[in-house]
């Protein structure tokens, strides 16, 4: 029973340490025919960018000496937004593909 | 840079002259296919040739790419054809491409190491630019069926991100 009790605290503990802001927001960029829709968003620390791949090859979102992530065709891959400024970011298979990611204080 | 120069205005040149002795005639649907996959299988074939030659990162990583997205098309360019119901037809501008494309490998055969990396590259630079050239100036608009146009533009948008990709890569190598 104590043990118990003591393993529940540590969860409430745990679980309120990671949580993010109750205002986080999911962002979507669909990219379609090499294009990142929209082409710039604005967002808040705390907030996650979602992007989805509806074309037949792989892209990435890349931001020079920040991000890396990989999108795989009809697939979709996400980014928590945890610093401030504005952010260009393009496809490093495709470098004609760019996006821009304004971070707001949060 | 010279030689980089003349090999893309030969290129150029090759394409263009075979435009020329066609006529005026534009290309048909099947002839357009057999052209976008020749061109696509004639560049995996180069990155397949790169990835088992180069030992530089970035070569590879491209090679890698090209043959992964050129597969990606070509393998929706004959489920396309498939359901049109289109055969490809052989024709001067893929042959044209094929010849050019056996000289070039035996131009890569006898060189090694950086030498080979920067051939490789430069001709990616060239290739893509000759076809995307082709792409949009005959084949876009010479196709009549709408899918297969509207293949054929994405196509156009991936093969110029690999264009600047290959910029890209040449600027590391020089």
């Amino acid at each position: 029973m104590l043990p118990g009790r003591v393993l529940a605290g540590c969860v409430v503990i745990a679980s309120s340490m990671i949580s993010v802001p109750a205002h986080a927001e999911m962002i979507q960029v669909t990219i379609d025919g090499l294009i990142f829709s929209p082409a710039e968003i604005t967002a808040k620390i705390g907030d996650t960018v979602v992007w989805r791949n509806k074309d037949i090859v792989a892209h990435t979102a890349t931001a020079r000496g920040g991000f890396n992530v990989m999108i795989e065709p009809d697939k979709s891959a996400s980014l928590v937004l945890t610093k401030m400024g504005s952010v260009d970011y393009y496809c490093r298979f495709h470098p004609n593909m760019l996006g821009r990611i304004i971070v707001a204080p949060d | 840079m010279l030689v980089r120069l003349s090999t893309a205005i030969a290129a150029t040149c090759l394409l263009s002259g075979v435009a020329l002795a066609q006529g005026a005639a534009k290309p048909t649907d099947p002839q357009i296919a057999h052209i976008a996959y020749t061109a696509g299988q004639l560049d995996i074939e180069a990155a397949k040739n790169a990835i088992s030659k180069s030992t530089n990162k970035d070569v590879r990583a491209f090679a890698e790419d090209m043959v992964r997205d050129h597969e990606a098309v070509n393998k929706q360019a004959l489920e396309l054809v498939a359901k049109l119901k289109v055969t490809p037809e052989d024709n001067d501008t893929s042959r044209a491409l094929t010849k050019q494309a056996a000289d070039k490998r035996v131009e890569l055969s006898t060189l090694n190491g950086a030498d080979f990396d920067k051939a490789y590259v430069a001709n990616e630079v060239a290739y893509h630019k000759t076809v995307n050239g082709a792409l949009a100036t005959t084949l876009i608009p010479s196709a009549s069926n709408p899918e297969l146009k509207s293949l054929l533009q994405t196509g156009l948008k991936i093969f110029q991100g690999h264009e600047q990709h290959a910029e890209t890569v040449a600027a590391t190598l020089k």
